[in-house]
């Protein structure tokens, strides 16, 4: 369990993140939402220790600070908004270099093959000899989550859950694969690891999400459910736009809708 | 179970299982690239003004003394002479090649060279001022450190250039690539200010050194020019490989290569430190030589791609080729005279660093 408690973030002189409560747990799916510039990204990062922070963040009990940096690669892989190259890898070299941060926890026999197993799984199967460089961005996206997931392959490793930290990892992607990569983060919390998430789509994180935090100028402005958090209330306060959210015939998530939509 | 049967069930083609793998060819590469190595200082052995022939001069090293394929005063050419340029230059060309690789890997960018953003300029002033106040003011250095008193300097004025370079040009992980060459023109031309200076207080002795230095030449090569930078540059280029990995997952950015687990804030140090030193040790004994650094890392790219645990060995084995090939080239173009191997170099890589930028402009748009 990933436990942050008081969170707090400054860039330069800047308060970008004030005060915020979060937690994650092996087998758990959790969102973070808000409007653009609310600090979702910035609290993913302090997450991730890519930020300096004040309050408590603990792994398992343990201080996150006090990790070394092999340490923290082995419990949890982190893919970021989007990444570019400068040199010409090819797409097997760019997945490989997941490999750098240690045990896969992949079975023997997938070992060998997890650059195809994990290029596979993203929909990229055949990819691997091309250069990177030339891929489009949704692909270059899945590219570096087949990295991520050769780096943590199994969710539980010795066992103790692993983490997938994921930052707005569908929003450059098409339809069909906007569902692939959400299976695949659900079927990483179902073996029983923890994914934390920032989204866009609502209704994407209504069906995928157990948990949902919703940030607002900083702050946390709800968490709990999707049905617990997304009311039209909330949301048209933190999103600042009339949205209704209603429950589909045979659901039991809300989903929802621009108003101007009627 | 076989791997072709285990690739059948799993529904993936057993030939992409080597798709986008440049490993093999890479190794192919590295073990040619050896034997040219051996190749080419072989001929440089015995290309000259004196004939003695390759087969004579292979007995002679087998062999050692008291064969008597060579000549009394073929061999003092071939031992005290040839052989000292011909090592001196393979330290030199790997050690340049190979900082180019490392800083282009630290940089993010295919344009970073020692030479072009001010590190070179900065292990200079390092040297000039051990040859011009080496004798007055530093008389107890120059006493404490002997021979290495002039390659410490330069490592010093390396290492002091690419730390302010790499601060001017690093926010928060990202480079930016226009800041960096720009910061190393500043760079340089503060360098070049003081190393001015004090050419402009050095004595006709002094000049002489300077100039003879400056030229950026081989000729002087002797063992004790190698027993004095050889050590600091081996340390260098055995440290390299030691950054392979890590430099790749740099490649991701600051970020991600913490992420897999790359102590980063180390490495870069590590990193910045071996460029100092064998950029450092390489100035002090044949001033500046350009464009090695950054021709040999980009061509060998295009054929075995960017990973580094083979880019840096075969940058070591390429740059040392060249530069012992170009130095060939310096002394018989204009025999009996000698024309400075960094006119060679910069005649080549000129041209070529042209091409690079023609080929691929975006790397400079940022």
């Amino acid at each position: 369990m990933i436990e942050a408690q008081d969170i707090s973030i400054s860039i330069g002189r800047t308060r970008i993140v004030s005060n915020v409560d979060f937690s994650v747990k092996a087998g758990e799916f959790v969102a973070i939402v808000g409007p653009n510039g609310s600090g979702k990204t910035t609290f993913l990062r302090a997450l991730c220790g890519d930020l300096p922070f004040t309050g408590a963040m603990r792994l398992d009990g343990h201080d996150m600070l006090a990790m070394k940096p092999w340490e923290a690669a082995s419990v949890r892989g982190v893919l970021p908004q989007s990444t570019t190259l400068t040199f010409p890898f090819t797409v097997r070299e760019v997945v490989k270099l997941g490999l750098l941060a240690g045990r896969s926890g992949a079975s023997r026999s997938d070992e060998k093959r997890l650059p195809e197993l994990a290029l596979a799984r993203v929909d990229l199967a055949g990819f691997a000899g091309r250069f990177y460089q030339e891929l489009s961005g949704g692909e270059q996206q899945r590219v570096q989550l087949a990295r991520v997931l050769c780096q943590v392959w199994a969710p539980v490793l010795d066992g103790k859950p692993r983490y997938l930290f994921l930052d707005e990892p569908v929003s450059s992607l098409d339809i069909k694969h906007q569902l692939i990569i959400m299976d695949i983060a659900r079927d990483f919390g179902r073996n029983g690891g923890g994914v934390v998430a920032v989204l866009h789509d609502l209704n994407l994180t209504s069906m995928y999400a157990d948990r949902i935090f919703v940030m607002h100028k900083g702050r946390l402005a709800a968490s709990g459910t999707p049905s617990e958090v997304l009311t039209d209330d909330l949301i048209e306060q933190v999103f600042d736009c009339r949205l209704r959210v209603g429950v589909p015939p045979q659901g039991n998530m809300p989903f929802v809708l621009p108003q101007t939509a009627y | 179970m076989s791997d072709r049967a285990v690739a059948g069930m799993t529904g993936i083609d057993e030939r992409a299982v080597f798709a986008g793998d440049r490993s093999v060819r890479a190794k192919a590469v590295i073990v040619f690239l050896a034997i040219m190595l051996a190749g080419v200082m072989l001929f440089s052995l015995t290309s000259g003004a004196s004939n003695a022939s390759a087969l004579s001069v292979l007995r002679e090293l087998w062999a050692g003394a008291g064969d008597d394929a060579l000549s009394a005063r073929d061999r003092i050419i071939i031992y005290d002479i040839r052989l000292p340029r011909v090592i001196l230059g393979a330290l030199i060309g790997a050690a340049l090649a190979v900082s180019g690789a490392v800083m282009q890997g630290l940089f993010r960018n295919p344009l970073a060279d020692p030479g072009l953003v001010g590190v070179s300029a900065g292990a200079g002033l390092g040297a000039i001022v051990v040859i011009v106040l080496g004798g007055t003011m530093l008389q107890p250095l120059t006493a404490l450190l002997g021979i290495y008193l002039l390659p410490l300097a330069a490592f010093g004025g390396g290492l002091a250039t690419t730390l302010l370079l790499y601060r001017v040009a690093t926010r928060r992980g990202q480079t930016s690539i226009a800041t960096m060459l720009l910061a190393g023109i500043a760079l340089g031309a503060i360098a070049g200010a003081f190393s001015g200076l004090l050419t402009y207080i050095a004595d006709d002795r002094q000049l002489r050194d300077l100039t003879f230095w400056g030229l950026g030449s081989l000729a002087g090569a002797t063992w004790m020019k190698i027993a004095s930078a050889g050590p600091i540059i081996a340390l260098a280029l055995v440290a390299a490989p030691f950054l392979a990995r890590s430099l790749n997952a740099l490649a991701l950015g600051e970020a991600t290569a913490g992420h897999l687990g790359i102590p980063v804030q180390r490495m870069k140090n590590v990193a910045i430190v071996t460029v100092a030193a064998a950029v450092g040790a390489s100035v002090a004994v044949s001033g500046g030589i350009g464009f090695v650094g950054i021709v040999v890392p980009h061509v060998l790219r295009l054929s075995i791609g960017p990973d580094n645990r083979y880019l840096l060995p075969a940058s070591a084995l390429l740059g040392a080729s060249l530069l012992i090939l170009a130095d060939a080239v310096s002394r018989t173009i204009v025999a009996p005279a000698e024309l400075p191997i960094g006119i060679i170099t910069a005649a080549v890589g000129g041209p070529f660093f042209l091409w690079i930028l023609l080929r691929k402009r975006g790397i400079v748009d940022l």
